[in-house]
């Protein structure tokens, strides 16, 4: 049981009913390895804020979902990639409060303290790709 | 200079019309093995051919979307659309028309056995009428499939968001599913509406059903109350569950300025308070 992971199924992401499939595809996933009714709450809700910015931003992408599984560890691997304009200034688009697109401005920050492992990588005019682990805790 | 092709079909098909109706349904009853709709579609079957062999006689191109294909069109639309609100597969309402061919090449292989220039020219334009006839049956049933969807969104909002009276001024929206963009303009209106009709002064939106609150749904439930609050109507939000608390603190959204509650059932006991009704209880004899 240390042979790491299942082939990840890449999602589409081009509407509002793409994120709703993407979520309620966490949310089995989820359930799947284990995770409590808190924590799976937090992981569909912070993909549900990445898909999201996937659409809105990007105007779509994919987003990857697979499960890790690491000695006794399991969890919760998902990628969201698009080939949008990309994010400039990482340190201000993480800032709770700050938006380009009309929200709240606290899904990017949000997420983040949603999960165990964040991670975003950008180039300008490139595209960005955000993913997120969260663990099984025992 | 020998006769067009698309005569020589319809001749054929006139002349042996009842032979091949048979041998069609007897093809249909083999393909379409435990459907249960054998009479329906022999009865299709001796519709269908004499308007098939006329559109061929009269049309001049391999095109089945002129006008002389209307009467041929229709017939299949219907019977496309009674299948597709049946549950059939988009296969089993091709068969229909793909297992004419079978039939048909057989006799176009007697009647012109000694003539193969004929026999492929045949076998050619029926080939390409049928395919283009049986693509039209899928596209029929996958348009009336659409409508059937479409249709029960349209139901699924319209049900989903329905404002009901509590008390006296006192509203309550049960929100169920998820909370997307459209639904929640439907949602706020249809609140806002109530609000004015009633006169009411306080509304409970109770999101007890709704599994995932994240910040853009954070967002509509606070422009709604904000929304409320101009028309002079306070907002209770209720069915805060534990999980649902703890990753809105997490995301950080400020929810201070609303009256949150954990049931619908204390939101009602606050809104009764603040309306100015009082709950005693009864005292039993």
């Amino acid at each position: 049981m240390t042979s790491d992971v299942q082939i990840p199924s890449a999602m589409p992401l081009y509407t509002d009913d793409d994120v709703v499939r993407v979520r309620a595809q966490v949310r089995q996933f989820a359930v799947e390895i284990g995770l409590s009714l808190v924590d799976q709450t937090k992981v569909v809700t912070a993909a549900s804020e990445l898909a999201r910015n996937t659409l809105r931003h990007a105007g779509g992408g994919e987003a990857r979902l697979q499960i890790l599984q690491r000695e006794n560890m399991r969890g919760l691997h998902l990628a969201f990639s698009d080939r949008g304009p990309g994010i400039a200034d990482i340190g201000l688009a993480m800032t709770d409060g700050y938006t380009s697109g009309g929200g709240l401005g606290l899904g990017l920050g949000g997420a983040k303290r949603l999960v165990d492992e964040f991670e975003l990588t950008t180039e300008v005019g490139k595209g960005t790709t955000v993913v997120i682990i969260k663990w099984k805790r025992f | 200079m020998s006769q067009p092709s698309s005569n020589i079909l319809a001749d054929v098909i006139n002349k042996y019309e009842a032979e091949l109706t048979n041998d069609w349904k007897r093809t249909l009853t083999q393909v379409s093995v435990g459907t249960g709709l054998e009479s329906e579609l022999a009865q299709l079957c001796t519709q269908f051919l004499p308007l098939f062999s006329r559109a061929v006689q009269r049309a001049a191109q391999e095109n089945i979307n002129s006008t002389e294909w209307d009467e041929a069109r229709n017939l299949l639309a219907e019977f496309s659309r009674l299948r597709a609100r049946q549950g059939f597969t988009p296969t089993q309402t091709a068969m229909f028309i793909f297992s004419l061919k079978q039939p048909l090449f057989s006799l176009f292989r007697r009647e012109f056995a000694t003539q193969p220039a004929e026999l492929a020219d045949a076998t050619w334009l029926s080939n390409t009428l049928l395919d283009q006839l049986g693509l039209f049956t899928v596209e029929v049933f996958q348009q009336s499939r659409d409508q059937i969807i479409s249709r029960q969104q349209q139901e699924l909002l319209e049900l989903s968001t329905p404002v009901v009276k509590l008390w006296q001024n006192i509203l309550a929206l049960p929100l169920i599913g998820t909370l997307d963009s459209s639904r929640t303009q439907v949602v706020m209106e249809s609140l806002l509406q109530k609000i004015i009709e009633t006169g009411a002064a306080i509304a409970i939106i109770d999101i007890t059903g709704v599994p995932t609150v994240d910040t853009l749904v954070a967002q509509h439930l606070l422009k709604t109350v904000a929304a409320a609050r101009l028309m002079g109507a306070d907002c209770i939000i209720s069915g805060i569950r534990p999980q649902i608390a703890q990753t809105i603190v997490h995301l950080g959204v400020d929810l201070e300025d609303v009256i949150t509650k954990a049931t619908l059932a204390d939101a009602f006991v606050v809104a009764l308070q603040r309306t100015g009704a009082t709950l005693s209880p009864t005292l039993k004899a």
